[in-house]
């Protein structure tokens, strides 16, 4: 076995030393008979084995770039610049554990706080965690943030088209708790607000701004495209804002891992989730970061903690500052209008289709279209035509996303099939 | 010497700014870079006819640094200097199981077939990612002889929630109740307190005994007096001080008689992969860390990955979506009648899936059955060659991982923390610190199997050394270690106290 250095002298040495004659001895504490047990499972394969064994399993799936490719709802396809993998896979990033000893994990700490410190800029919120599991849990912590801060409310109000995973997962944690649809009530706790919204439309929230502040409510604010961060206006009348951010620097993965993160307000800080970096000093007046505000963690206070959550997204998190570092304002701002820029185009294109409906009057680089047939048939006879044409989001609407990916040729294309479908 | 470098570094001197000094690279935030004049680190085509279709403003607000290429590589390469990691040196983190991370397993994740798939593509398109999740299942519920597995939470403490979330279901479909109390062990790691309390339970501790295993006359107190008030217990097996519990199957029975489920924190598992099936301890429940276990890259704080595997009772409530076959082909089973839902986007952590079935397949069942055998059998060499030393919390053979305290060294001034700041010095990541909480200045040590002899003997030469140091008085450079790090000791407080979490907060 390639991975264990161990060889049987080794082996026989220290079981001198410890006093046993045999590794079985060791298990002295098992329950008789348990020990050693038979598994049916295969013997071990070699590293040409496996990655032959594996690559015949990957090449049962076809990836985005072999059709052209149109989904997003929550994950997106787009450009990886290669010197991101390159430097998420240096050893000192990759195979490194939490940060808990600052003096020899400052490599880490730093990029936790650039990360934290990009966050908010993208965000317009005061303080950020060092990331959670994903955009869905991301907004479970909120709700659960929100209700921590804001005890005496008792009703969670979804206001407008949340993402139907977040919905879920939201569910899942809520149990037999409701999750209202509308702000009639006086008695909210807080308010969930999707921009751009499940169906790609971005919203004002200065109306939910001003029920929330009218009901006592908190403003949690989602967005799964942190892209549109680039274009749209930061959501800075929020009070939460969460959500994905595998766009940048994360592959789409089959849906996981990836990126969820957390900002809010100062005054939270003490109620926010998972791990945070802050900047110290050390024992000679330099500067140095070290993981802070530890009191709200399980591992300190247990069944007191703000939350459950040990792990978070490290290396993700780490791919997200690097490729931001290298868009920086600019790269952004151009990579955010390119994909709004191609976007309207295919908008554009299937306005002026007679055979289906564009739903959306605006939107970032997602929108809908309604169909005269079943969106299943459509995506069905599309994929036949070796194009993703999108996600199904009602019987016969479909979300569609565009973005840097998808060239000029695509676009037409996508119409033309239309055309020969319908 | 080198001490002295460093401090004459800081003073800052008015004659340059230096760039470091020699390989000791200066690292200043992105934001204090001075920023280039280059339009961005990527190309991207700029759109000459743009028209803005948002029904919103455009956006002038936003503040990223923008840097070229070659210094983005730079920044982060250097930060990168900064870190320890598995691939630099032993990591024997207690409860963390830092063993060594193949590169195999990278390379295969980034197969296009696995890293550039949707997870809402078509599921004809998608069968061999169904079958990689299939196949993972299977050799789950064979490792731990269970009948059913999710891959659905995210993390460790992820599927701790989706364990105790299932059998809050159970009780719930079946009594119309889901009872009011978990037991847990005081030497539990402390997402399982906290998993039990979001999960609407109140927490009975159990104590640990003065040989380190969980107390069986105090759980059939326990027991008696709450009777089915109690959901369930959550236990960690092999436990944090390095104890197998040895009357895991009567603590089992007692559990089961009033009708509770046995919750196993898996976090330990690599002590019995491959060797001992869990089921057969009587465990109804339990999540595996396939980071941990399965050698997936821990990156700095994550992504994990927490799988849960239950028995046939608990099977109806388990979480969505999990891969089946069925008519010869694959497929996600999204809903079933009385699951407790679905925990996170999508599916899982699939990249991960990917990474930790290439680690089980390079080892087989014989590799895996090596690994624990090895784990177990370093973890008592260590013990073993430490036990004059240092004071060893409870006697007797351990498991993976060996439980020290400072007492012997505690009265010349010397605590835990520092014995890991010279370990640190000394160019070891220091051993789990002040866990488990049974024991005080516990020091947990845990080397996994992928250390070589050679390294195990080297760790415990400098423990030695340490103990010796200490001893012969040299307490005033004990305390005064690490000095050979990027920065010294730092001021934990004081970042507490005063918060600065951005760049913007830095004052001027």
């Amino acid at each position: 076995m390639r991975y264990l250095p161990l060889s049987n002298k080794d082996r026989q040495d220290m079981l001198e030393r410890i006093g046993v004659s045999d590794v079985k001895d060791l298990f002295i504490d098992a329950p008789e008979g348990l020990f050693g047990k038979n598994f049916d499972l295969p013997d071990n394969k070699s590293e040409q084995e496996v990655i032959s064994y594996l690559s015949n399993i990957a090449k049962k799936n076809q990836p985005a770039n072999d059709s052209a490719f149109f989904l997003g709802a929550g994950c997106y396809r787009h450009f990886i610049p290669a010197t991101v993998d390159h430097l998420v896979q240096r050893a000192e990033f990759l195979t490194s554990y939490t940060p808990y000893q600052p003096e020899i994990s400052q490599g880490t700490l730093a990029v936790i706080f650039e990360y934290q410190s990009m966050i908010c800029s993208l965000t317009g919120m005061d303080v950020s965690n060092a990331s959670l599991y994903d955009g869905a849990t991301s907004l479970v912590e909120a709700v659960l943030m929100a209700k921590r801060v804001n005890k005496k409310k008792k009703n969670i109000v979804v206001a407008n088209e949340l993402n139907s995973q977040y919905l879920d997962v939201l569910q899942t944690y809520l149990q037999e708790e409701t999750i209202h649809k509308s702000c009639d009530t006086d008695d909210i706790c807080a308010i969930i607000v999707q921009t751009p919204d499940y169906y790609g439309t971005p919203h004002n929230l200065t109306k939910y701004k001003e029920i929330c502040d009218k009901k006592g409510a908190l403003l949690i604010v989602v967005n799964t495209e942190i892209i549109s961060f680039g274009l749209l206006p930061a959501p800075k009348e929020a009070d939460i804002v969460v959500g994905e951010a595998q766009s940048l620097g994360v592959a789409m993965n089959f849906g996981g891992p990836h990126l969820g993160y957390f900002a809010c307000k100062e005054k939270y800080v003490r109620q926010m989730p998972g791990r945070i970096c802050g900047l110290t000093k050390d024992e000679e007046g330099k500067d140095g970061f070290v993981l802070t505000l530890n009191a709200r963690e399980q591992h300190i206070r247990r069944q007191k903690a703000t939350s459950n959550i040990c792990s978070n997204q490290g290396l993700n998190m780490v791919a997200f500052t690097i490729h931001l570092a290298l868009l920086g304002r600019n790269g952004l701002k151009r990579l955010a209008k390119l994909n709004h820029h191609l976007a309207n185009i295919l908008k554009e294109t299937l306005a002026n289709n007679e055979k289906i409906k564009v739903i959306n009057k605006s939107f970032f680089n997602e929108f809908v279209i309604e169909l005269p047939i079943k969106a299943d048939l459509f995506l069905e006879k599309m994929l036949q035509k070796n194009i993703m044409a999108g996600v199904k989001v009602a019987d016969n609407r479909v979300l569609i996303a565009v973005t840097e990916m998808n060239s000029q040729i695509d676009i037409e294309n996508y119409n033309k099939a239309i055309d020969e479908i319908l | 010497m080198n001490n002295k470098i460093i401090k004459e570094e800081t003073k800052k001197t008015n004659t340059m700014e230096f760039e470091g000094r020699g390989l000791n690279f200066k690292v200043e935030l992105l934001n204090q870079r001075k920023l280039c004049n280059t339009i961005s680190g990527v190309d991207i085509q700029e759109v000459d006819d743009f028209v803005l279709n948002t029904g919103l403003s455009e956006r002038e607000d936003l503040d990223i640094p923008t840097h070229s290429e070659p210094e983005v590589i730079r920044h982060f390469t250097r930060l990168s200097q900064k870190n320890y990691s598995i691939d630099t040196g032993f990591y024997p983190l207690g409860s963390c199981t830092m063993k060594y991370n193949p590169r195999v397993n990278e390379l295969v994740a980034r197969l296009p077939g696995f890293s550039n798939i949707h997870p809402l593509q078509d599921e004809s398109t998608v069968q061999g990612a169904l079958e990689l999740m299939y196949e993972l299942q299977n050799w789950l519920k064979e490792l731990s002889g269970l009948d059913a597995v999710s891959l659905n939470p995210a993390a460790g403490a992820h599927g701790e929630y989706a364990g105790i979330r299932t059998i809050k279901q159970a009780h719930l479909k079946k009594e119309n109740t889901p009872r009011k109390y978990i037991i847990i062990p005081d030497s539990a790691h402390g997402t399982n307190p906290a998993t039990a309390v979001s999960c609407g339970y109140d927490i009975i501790m159990a104590k640990t005994t003065n040989e380190g295993y969980c107390d069986l006359a105090e759980i059939e107190e326990i027991i008696l007096k709450h009777g089915k008030e109690i959901a369930g217990i959550m236990l960690t097996n092999p436990n944090t001080s390095g104890k197998f519990e040895k009357d895991i199957i009567k603590i089992a029975d007692l559990i089961h008689s009033i009708g509770a489920y046995f919750y196993c924190d898996g976090a330990n598992f690599n002590a019995i992969v491959g060797n001992i099936k869990p089921a057969d301890l009587g465990i109804d429940v339990m999540h595996f860390n396939l980071h941990k276990t399965f050698s997936t890259p821990h990156g700095g704080g994550g992504p994990g990955c927490g799988p849960i595997a239950v028995c046939n009772k608990l099977k109806p409530y388990l979480p969505v979506p999990f891969a089946d076959f069925k008519n010869g082909k694959y497929e996600l089973i999204r809903e079933t009648n009385d699951t407790i839902g679905q925990l996170k986007n999508f599916y899982g952590q699939f990249a991960l899936m990917v990474r930790a079935l290439s680690y089980m397949l390079s080892n087989g069942k014989n590799g895996l059955s090596q690994v624990s055998k090895d784990a177990v059998l370093s973890a008592n060499y260590i013990q073993k060659s430490l036990e004059e030393h240092y004071h060893l919390a409870y006697s007797g053979h351990c498991m993976h991982e060996c439980l020290f305290t400072d007492k012997k060294q505690k009265a010349s001034g010397i605590t835990t923390v520092d014995i890991a700041k010279s370990l640190v010095e000394y160019g070891f990541h220091p051993m789990t610190m002040y866990f488990p909480l049974t024991v005080s200045g516990a020091m947990l040590i845990e080397p996994t199997e992928t250390e070589t002899k050679e390294t195990i003997d080297k760790f415990i030469e400098t423990l030695i050394f340490i103990a010796d140091k200490v001893e012969h008085g040299d307490i005033e450079e004990i305390k005064s270690f690490p000095i050979s790090t990027p920065k010294r000791r730092l001021n934990e407080t004081e970042a507490a106290r005063n918060p600065i979490l951005t760049w913007y907060q830095i004052p001027n």
